[in-house]
């Protein structure tokens, strides 16, 4: 064994052993924050916390389908008791009463801190008797019963009022005194998690707890199933549905992780299998393997170093990798002549190692535009590649000729290559039609430029139609909080955003009015400033004013004024009350609704007003954003935003996409610049650069006449194109340069076998569910067959003529 | 025309099919209820001017009101008060919508356990719907079809802790008189004028 051979491997190993170790360590993610910016705006930064730990990330929505309600019901509550006795979980509802009437109290005990009808008009004589006479009148009517227990605690009717304020209109359907669909045949819980909603790790757990919970409570002994078992029998089995953020987080991992190694493998099989047709031996296909596989782990490797944590997404591009990298080797074993010496230094060799090199950093600059790119997945997904197929052609250029045996077993294609010579030398492509074809698919993607781009980020969404569906409508059924309009302030205290919100709310309230909106919800509902509740006590009268007044408000309305003792006995106790503080929400409701409402970050105080759109509005279901923003500006100018969720999330998609747009433009510079430097010749890079612009454009066209509309991957699958395209084309231009047209048949052998197994690979990623998969794949495959088409067909005449001794 | 005679048809023969059988000894009071449900399960629309009084005990004098009443079989109740101030409480397929003052409230009955019997009684009675009366209430008949009394009681303790009973009166599928006593000692009266 040679020194610098030793040396080689030795590095070799070494590497590999440590990539494997950081590979191991490394962390992996595949929440949505792969889908997130670096270095967001204000707007973006408050998006992404809701995404990422807002109260809606942390809900997980519960469903029981099956058997019979009462059943569905009794499994809800048993349900509910188990999940409730977990840390895991901040809280657990299911519309029992228990729940009910700790709010019911809270609400009848801080009634006069909380209504914002308290003033001191309303406790004025007329004003008593004018809250009085429309209680009266409450009670007279048929639901009086409900009421009447009140009245003497209550005769101005605050509790009502602050129900109503409440708005709690949407309160989902009961059976069985538990929370039910609409229609009825599901009953619905929803659990908050103590872990936010993008620690994918802790979703999947507290899923899983669900679960087992579930199948416990369906298999505790109960006596009414044991009473008909006949009935129970003859039901539908029970079953549990849920979603939510964390659910998709989780499905979205488990569907990624999946299909990446599904379709990986299934790829890997076919792969294998023709290189195996094509070397005719086990060992030259390993060693064939050995770029790939190095080349893998250093990615994996490089950006776990670079970002701390890898995300699914990245992972599940690593069969771009076996796309680019296999060639390496085939390009090595096919090329030099079979059955003769492997010498790395072998004059042949040498020009091929010039071609790989070179082709290798085009790669590079490619892939090298996506690294400043502010979208995380792209990013990484750039410097995986990167690293990758720099450490794929190092395996094959310095440690592969090592490795291998003296005579390299492999089939003669040379009888291929000369056929697919011939082939392309009856046709040829005249520079004047490639420029008409060029011209043509410009043409197709300028009439379709308006709807070139998907510019929708839930286009690229790995959740199922099926499973938004269920999310909408049990939704729907709960009056979940859903991400919609929202209205944001900002604050430095918590008093101070609760004050700006009561300012923004009286706002909305005119909004309503108009028809604008239809409602919308606020911390401050149920936990209003303590000034807003200092002055709402101290407009209540001191107890001898409020007698007299109550007296005189009593006489007109023939009331027993003894048997409203108790109000005023409650009414002088709330004038001394402490204010209520969030840590006195506690064991409401309420307290879920703060949390989610209002929250400090870094010193800053954020409370959030979502929107509700007006049902019977014209465009009923749109709120008109600008209308809102107009309402709130000169509140406090830059402490109050406006947002729709949507528009936002799409906003930031469409700015990565124009981004990586003008990233890939760039890239394609860079490759430019690096083509003429390389081949110092500008007819040359011309002819190296056309077939992959053709191909690119090609496709695009193709994509705009069916109807696809262009996502990021798409972008990414072009990159792809020009990285393993422009190997191809290189080929071609060294063969040209060479005038060595006997190696011609072996090339082109090379590149047939090359661009099949490419087409291989991104054609089974075409069928993947996961539409960034899909995308990716149905861009390349075509792609690359294309390219190598454009290669040979705008190849030089010279070349292509039969070579003098075929005939 | 075809459709509603089709299911005028229906409605008879279902009426038919649901009478017990005719006479007989009939003094039997549970016959006889029967036969008073059969009759006010014939009844597919009514309307009915009505006058309450409320006894409360906070009030030295009971709260009046009137209006009209309207049904529409079996499902749609409604009560608008003309006096002393307008307000409307509809039923319908047990969704109970309520104007009372500036406010609407759109409310469940199935939600509401303690008010839903007080509501849904009357709506069952005019329906003739005895199997809906009797899962909450114990009901005696007196009386006879041309003058009958029918007291209902609640089987379910928890109601009886604010319902005491409701009586009603009337003569054959005509409810003339509702009174409903509450556990606490107040009660309601609500006399009723058949319109036609």
């Amino acid at each position: 064994m040679t020194r610098p051979r030793l040396v080689n491997l030795s590095l070799w190993l070494l590497l590999l052993a440590l990539s494997a170790l950081v590979v191991a360590r490394a962390r992996y993610s595949a929440d949505l924050s792969a889908f997130l910016p670096r270095s967001p705006s204000a707007t973006q930064q408050l998006l992404v916390q809701q995404l990422q730990d807002g109260l809606a990330s942390r809900l997980i929505l519960m469903g029981i389908e099956g058997a019979d309600a009462a059943t569905r019901a009794r499994l809800s509550r048993e349900l509910a008791t188990r999940l409730r006795a977990r840390p895991e979980f901040v809280s657990v509802s299911n519309g029992e009463a228990a729940s009910e009437d700790r709010d019911r109290e809270f609400v009848f005990r801080h009634r006069y801190q909380l209504s914002a009808a308290v003033t001191e008009q309303r406790f004025s004589s007329a004003g008593l008797s004018a809250a009085i006479a429309d209680t009266l009148e409450l009670i007279a009517s048929p639901a009086g019963l409900s009421v009447k227990s009140l009245f003497v605690s209550d005769p101005t009717g605050e509790t009502l009022q602050v129900i109503d304020q409440f708005e709690r209109a949407a309160q989902p359907r009961r059976e069985f005194g538990v929370w039910s669909s609409s229609d009825g045949a599901r009953a619905l819980l929803i659990a908050q998690t103590r872990a936010v909603g993008s620690d994918t790790d802790a979703q999947a757990a507290a899923l899983a707890l669900i679960r087992a919970a579930f199948e416990a409570a369906r298999g505790a002994p109960d006596a009414t199933t044991l009473a008909a078992p006949a009935t129970a029998a003859a039901t539908r089995p029970l079953q549990l549905l849920l979603t939510g953020p964390g659910v998709f987080s989780v499905e979205a991992r488990s569907t990624i992780e999946h299909e990446a190694v599904r379709l990986s493998l299934l790829s890997t099989t076919l792969i294998v299998t023709l290189l195996l047709l094509v070397y005719r031996s086990v060992p030259t296909l390993l060693f064939g393997l050995l770029p790939v596989a190095s080349g893998a782990l250093a990615g994996v490797a490089a950006v776990a170093l670079g970002f701390g944590v890898v995300h699914g997404i990245t992972l599940g591009f690593g069969v771009t990798l076996i796309g680019e990298s296999v060639d390496y080797s085939i390009y090595l074993f096919v090329q030099s002549r079979p059955g003769g010496p492997v010498n790395p230094e072998h004059g042949a060799l040498r020009s091929l190692w010039r071609t790989i090199g070179l082709g290798m950093l085009t790669s590079v600059c490619g892939f090298a535009s996506l690294l400043p790119s502010s979208f995380p997945g792209l990013a990484q997904l750039g410097l995986f590649s990167i690293s990758g197929l720099i450490a794929a052609a190092a395996v094959t250029r310095y440690v592969l000729p090592q490795l291998l045996p003296r005579r390299l077993c492999a089939a003669d294609l040379t009888p291929l290559g000369a056929a697919a010579a011939r082939c392309i030398a009856r046709v040829r492509l005249p520079a004047t039609a490639a420029g008409a074809l060029a011209l043509l698919c410009l043409a197709v993607l300028y009439h379709d430029r308006a709807r070139l781009w998907n510019r929708d980020l839930a286009a690229l969404s790995p959740v199922s139609a099926a499973a938004q569906a269920l999310d909408a409508s049990m939704r729907a059924d709960l009056g979940a909080p859903d991400i919609g309009t929202l209205v944001v302030v900002n604050a430095d205290s918590e008093q101070a955003a609760l004050q700006l919100s009561e300012v923004v709310g009286t706002r909305l309230d005119a909004l309503i009015d108009d028809g604008v909106i239809g409602g919308y919800d606020s911390a401050a509902r149920f936990l209003p400033s303590e000034a807003t509740q200092a002055a709402r006590l101290a407009s209540l009268p001191a107890e001898q004013t409020l007698r007299a007044r109550l007296a005189s408000a009593a006489a007109s309305l023939s009331l027993r004024l003894d048997a409203l003792q108790p109000f005023v006995q409650q009414v002088a106790a709330a004038r001394a009350a402490a204010p209520i503080t969030r840590a006195g929400l506690d064991g409401t409701s309420f307290a879920l609704g703060a949390d989610a409402l209002l929250w400090n970050r870094d010193g800053q105080w954020h409370a959030l007003l979502p929107l509700r759109a007006a049902v019977h509005a014209p465009g009923a279901g749109d709120i008109d954003v600008a209308r809102v923003r107009a309402a709130v500006a000169t509140l406090a100018p830059g402490r109050i935003l406006v947002m729709n969720i949507k528009q936002e999330l799409d906003a930031l998609y469409g700015s990565y996409l124009a981004e990586a747009v003008h990233l890939s433009l760039a890239g394609l510079g860079a490759i430019v610049l690096l083509l003429l430097v390389a081949l110092r010749s500008g007819a040359r890079a011309a002819r190296v650069i056309a077939p992959l612009l053709l191909a690119v454009l090609a496709v695009s066209a193709g994509f705009a006449l069916a109807g696809t509309r262009l996502t990021i991957l798409h972008l990414i699958g072009m990159l792809l194109i020009v990285a393993v395209g422009s190997n191809y084309a290189l080929f071609f231009d060294r063969r040209a340069a060479d005038r060595d047209r006997s190696a011609l048949p072996l090339t082109l052998a090379s590149l047939l076998i090359a661009n099949t197994c490419t087409v291989i690979g991104f054609g089974v990623l075409a069928f993947a569910r996961v539409p960034v998969l899909s995308a990716l794949g149905a861009t390349v495959a075509p792609g690359t067959l294309l390219a190598l088409l454009f290669a040979a067909l705008l190849a030089p005449r010279t070349l292509m003529a039969p070579p003098d001794g075929a005939t | 025309m075809k459709p509603q005679l089709l299911a005028l048809g229906l409605v008879l023969a279902a009426a038919g099919a649901a009478a017990p059988p005719a006479e007989g000894p009939g003094s039997d009071a549970g016959a006889q209820l029967d036969q008073l449900m059969s009759l006010m399960s014939q009844r597919r629309h009514g309307e009915a001017d009505f006058s309450e009084q409320k006894y409360l005990s906070m009030l030295k004098q009971p709260l009046e009101s009137s209006g009209l009443l309207i049904y529409d079989a079996p499902d749609h109740l409604e009560q608008r008060t003309t006096l002393p101030r307008p307000q409307s409480v509809v039923l319908d397929h047990g969704i109970v919508t309520m104007h009372i003052g500036q406010r609407e409230r759109v409310l469940r009955l199935a939600d509401y356990p303690q008010l839903a019997p007080l509501i849904d009684s009357i709506r069952a009675t005019l329906a003739g719907d005895r199997a809906a009366l009797e899962r909450v209430f114990q009901l005696d008949f007196s009386g006879t079809l041309e003058r009958w009394q029918l007291r209902l009681e609640p089987r379910d303790a928890q109601l009886a802790t604010t319902l005491k009973r409701i009586d009603m009166q009337g003569q054959r599928d005509a409810v003339h008189e509702v009174q409903v006593w509450q556990s606490d000692g107040d009660r309601s009266v609500m006399s009723i004028t058949p319109r036609e």
